[in-house]
């Protein structure tokens, strides 16, 4: 599951060699992310994420271990145990700050690979396994994070666990026992909240489950790249250690500067003041907004406002409440498809000129304009807004990505990542493979057909 | 992690090879530092909270207990046994002074100076932790009058000494002091 | 194919169901929504002269000012709100000796019980105490008040945004009504009961004019204005909702002095690792 080239792991000690015969972990180790594994030399910082979030899931684990320790998960002490983690445990708010902080660091991380494997098309074959499991991270870390932000029972937590709870009430028929299923009651209580700790401790560890398919996935063909031509010889690749290890380590740099000057400095910046009001079931905040990284598809899920009827007749087809939620999910759901709705054979948006104007005056304000509008209260002019902007996300996904595949007429792409990056004097290869120019119907030369074999070995 | 400087000088051209070593040896060596500088606050959140280390001394009214009586007060979690001797039983302690014991001790070194006749033992055997009877009315106080262990057979005398069972140590005596004439404060 | 082909009649569709059902009655009901008259009345949050000690990356607390505010919070608002995630035994942190603190907390009496005979009692105050509430419960809270629960405090200078300034412009923002916001909407007016207050959220606050010029008498000899008293229960306040506040500053300089050392030999080290990988150009 690796190219010929790759370095194999030579224990050199006794020890070494003992272990490799009874337990090849080294080997593993070496192999996955050591100089065993050959990586194309032309990563760019976008591809520092992957390792980024993955230390952030250990940060989220570690810290939240070590929440775990001192909470209780009861709806008549649950807020004043996070006061006494803030006040009395050694560190405590150091803890819980990084924990709350963390987890959006995480989604702002896990964002910025989304969005890098949606402009360079990472999702193309052959790599569709690692995007769909991409997904299903994703969707596993929007339910912790959601059940998270309910531990600490303030007026947010409870008012969010009611509003997103009562989003399952929508589905027809089985709706409302579903609801009343999942919260074990009528309204958000103690057995709540006893359940999303249970989940909030259990989840992420399936996640990293999750992480570990995904990463196994990606060995499989490899790491894609910026020109999104896929590795041909050994000139294209440089081994993970120590070239991308120096750079993922003053990557975690960078980033653990921005998130400590969030924990020390603006803890609670990203949150919301009416969570540190004690969660109260008869009292309704203003203003209720999810977290930030859940704003645009709280949007999407608010912009849909009227019932879907037959004109003239008042018959009710769907209620907008469930179109909202069919919308919201689906809105997700769409990314599962992407592989085969964007078919166009050049995967770097850097060589699609039709795709990246889409990309960046299409798809990227939309998430802009939806963020924006899931935080403002649900009046005039945001909900048009919205409409309009929820309207654009699925024709860009739906329609815009299929249509743009089909007529557009790719860059020249360079015969290898080699001549990318050193030019093509330096690529004896590439010389010889410009005799064979073909930039006619979309089908470039060296350009890998999507779905070839080609990389994997 | 030291292969970092062996491939680079492998690969770095021929001079310089010193220099580049030490800015990886540097960088490592920090980033040891700083993942050992985060097990500090990760080690550190598990000793006692900022509550519990308050709630470490403890006021104990004295003035209510008759001779030979006994009460049960809390220290630090755990059972404090707050004991007024009779002129009989002190007589006894100190008679039992010089013989031969497991943890010699005086009484009046266990009632410490300017203390005749409170007695304040931690309720807490000192074999594996078991709170020992015999400060309660009509328990057994084991073969010499003062504290018996049910779990596994300690007996302590009058003053809380270790005399037969497999407890190393007498009953602690935790540091107090009289804040008043009539109010011990325990920690 | 297929799914290319379902793709684009179920996106088409769903922006159909957006823009007919949604968006267009939305439209033909378009109108900005009235928002109610007390608005215009709001003011912006205002920082006291000089601005908080503790405020900005290299705050610090002001002993002083925080033992002039426990002194208002004391005197004046402890008759109604209680405080209950601070202990007495934090005080030593506002730079209280241990037999001062001691003998605070017997200043206050808090819920106990009789050892004799079980009966509820109320008993001096130890530092291991939180702060009692002036209530028995909830409904004896609304009872004396109006209807209206005062809030416990302990966290109120981070349960309302920028909690420091709200608390010190709230305490001075018993005002007579801007008689040219009161001429764009003649008809507000306070209803009986409640008092105007140009910094609270809907205006009109159950809680009456507290900090009047004098109400304390500064130990410290601080002349107490409605000014000087407002600054010094919000510094309190906030001290009260962060202790750890500067503690996380200072440690935050040191952090970020670290990891900036880290990340730049983390850099040379990968510019060194990466030296004659780059295009030659």
């Amino acid at each position: 599951m690796s190219f010929a080239w790759a370095k194999q792991y030579e224990p050199k000690t006794d020890f070494t060699k003992w272990l490799d015969e009874k337990l090849p972990l080294p080997r593993l180790v070496y192999s996955a992310v050591g100089a065993g594994y050959p990586v194309p030399r032309n990563l760019n910082y976008m591809w520092n994420f992957g390792v980024l979030a993955g230390f952030c899931l250990v940060l989220q684990i570690v810290t939240g271990v070590v929440l775990a320790m001192h909470y209780a998960s009861n709806t008549e002490v649950a807020f004043g145990q996070v006061e006494h983690i803030m006040r009395n445990v050694n560190y405590g708010w150091m803890m819980r700050y990084a924990h709350a902080n963390g987890a959006s660091f995480f989604f702002i991380v896990i964002y910025l690979h989304i969005f890098r494997g949606l402009y360079f098309s990472s999702y193309k074959a052959p790599r569709e396994m690692i995007w769909l499991l991409g997904v299903v991270i994703f969707l596993l870390m929007m339910a912790t994070a959601f059940m998270g932000y309910v531990l600490p029972w303030g007026q947010m937590s409870f008012w969010g666990a009611k509003v997103i709870t009562g989003l399952f009430g929508a589905i027809p028929l089985v709706g409302e026992p579903l609801q009343t299923w999942l919260v074990g009651g009528f309204a958000p209580n103690d057995s709540t909240l006893n359940r999303f700790f249970s989940l909030h401790f259990l989840l992420p560890f399936v996640i990293a489950g999750v992480v570990i398919l995904h990463i196994w996935a990606l060995h499989i063909p490899g790491s894609s790249n910026p020109t999104g031509v896929e590795v041909k010889k050994e000139s294209d690749t440089v081994p993970f250690h120590p070239y991308y290890t120096s750079k993922d380590g003053f990557g975690l740099g960078v980033f653990l500067i921005l998130f400590t000057f969030m924990v020390f400095f603006l803890p609670n910046t990203l949150g919301h003041p009416d969570n540190y009001i004690e969660a109260n079931p008869l009292s309704t905040p203003a203003h209720i907004v999810p977290e930030w990284y859940f704003l645009p598809f709280y949007a999407i899920l608010r912009a849909f406002t009227g019932d879907l009827t037959i004109p003239f007749t008042g018959i009710v087809l769907v209620q907008a409440k469930l179109l909202g939620v069919i919308g919201m999910f689906g809105s997700i759901l769409v990314w599962f498809f992407l592989p085969w709705l964007d078919k166009s054979p050049v995967r770097s948006g850097n060589y699609r000129p039709m795709f990246k104007k889409f990309f960046w005056f299409g798809l990227i304000p939309t998430m802009i304009i939806l963020t924006i509008c899931g935080g403002a209260p649900a009046e005039e002019p945001y909900v048009v807004i919205s409409q309009i902007a929820t309207a654009y996300y699925f024709l860009h996904f739906l329609v815009i990505l299929p249509i743009v595949s089909q007529i557009e007429i790719p860059k020249p792409l360079p015969f290898s990542i080699t001549e990318a990056v050193l030019g093509k004097d330096a690529d004896e290869t590439a010389k010889a493979a410009t005799a064979t120019p073909g930039t006619s119907a979309g089908t470039p030369a060296g350009a890998t057909p999507a779905g070839s074999p080609e990389p994997a070995e | 992690m030291a292969s970092t400087a062996e491939d680079t000088a492998m690969q770095g051209a021929q001079d310089g090879v010193r220099r580049r070593d030490w800015i990886h040896i540097a960088a490592l060596s920090t980033a040891g530092v700083g993942g050992a500088s985060v097990l500090f606050p990760l080690v550190s959140q598990m000793a006692p909270t900022a509550d519990t280390l308050a709630a470490s001394t403890t006021d104990v009214d004295v003035s209510a207990i008759e001779p030979g009586q006994s009460i049960k007060a809390t220290f630090r979690d755990q059972p404090l046994f707050v004991k007024r001797l009779t002129p009989a039983e002190i007589a006894e302690a100190q008679a039992d002074d010089a013989a031969d014991m497991r943890d010699p001790q005086t009484l009046a070194d266990r009632l410490g100076e300017g203390n005749a006749e409170i007695l304040v033992n931690l309720g807490v055997c000192t074999h594996l932790g078991c709170v020992p009877l015999g400060a309660g009315e009509g328990e057994d106080k084991g073969e010499f009058g003062g504290y018996f262990c049910p779990c596994h057979g300690s007996h302590y005398d009058v003053a809380g000494r270790i005399r037969k069972g497999p407890a190393p140590t007498n009953l602690a005596v935790p540091e107090f002091e009289f804040a008043s004439e009539s109010v011990i404060r325990v920690g | 194919m297929t799914i290319r082909l379902g793709g684009i009649i179920v996106g088409l569709g769903l922006t159909a169901i957006l823009l007919l059902w949604s968006l267009v009655p939305g439209l033909l009901n378009f109108a900005m929504p009235e928002k109610p008259d007390y608005y215009a009345f709001q003011e912006e949050n205002v920082t006291p002269e000089g601005g908080f000690s503790f405020a900005g990356p290299m705050g610090k607390w002001d002993y002083a000012q925080l033992q002039r505010g426990y002194q208002v919070y004391k005197e004046v608002c402890s008759a109604c709100h209680s405080l209950k995630f601070v202990a007495f035994r934090n005080l030593e942190e506002l730079g209280y000796s241990d037999a001062e603190v001691r003998a605070e907390a017997a200043s206050w009496s808090v819920p106990g019980i009789d050892q004799k005979d079980g009966s509820v009692i109320d008993r001096p105050g130890l530092p291991t105490d939180q702060f009692p509430s002036p209530y028995a419960n909830d409904v004896e809270a609304r009872a004396f008040n109006n209807n209206a629960i005062p809030p416990d405090l302990s966290l109120m200078a981070k349960a309302r945004a920028d909690g420091s300034n709200y608390i010190y412009s709230l305490m001075q923002g018993y005002v007579e009504p801007d008689p040219a916001d009161q001429a764009l909407s003649p008809e507000f007016e306070t209803p009986p009961g409640l008092y105007f207050n140009e910094h609270f959220y809907n205006i009109n606050i159950a809680m009456p004019p507290q900090l009047l010029p004098d109400i304390v008498t500064y130990s410290d000899g601080t002349e107490a204005t409605t000014d000087q008293m407002s600054a010094d229960v919000a510094a309190f306040l906030t001290w009260t909702a962060e202790p750890s506040l500067i503690q996380r500053k200072q440690t935050g300089w040191w952090v970020l002095g670290f990891l900036l050392f880290a990340t730049g030999l983390a850099f040379l080290s990968y510019k060194q690792i990466w030296a004659g990988m780059k295009p030659k150009k």
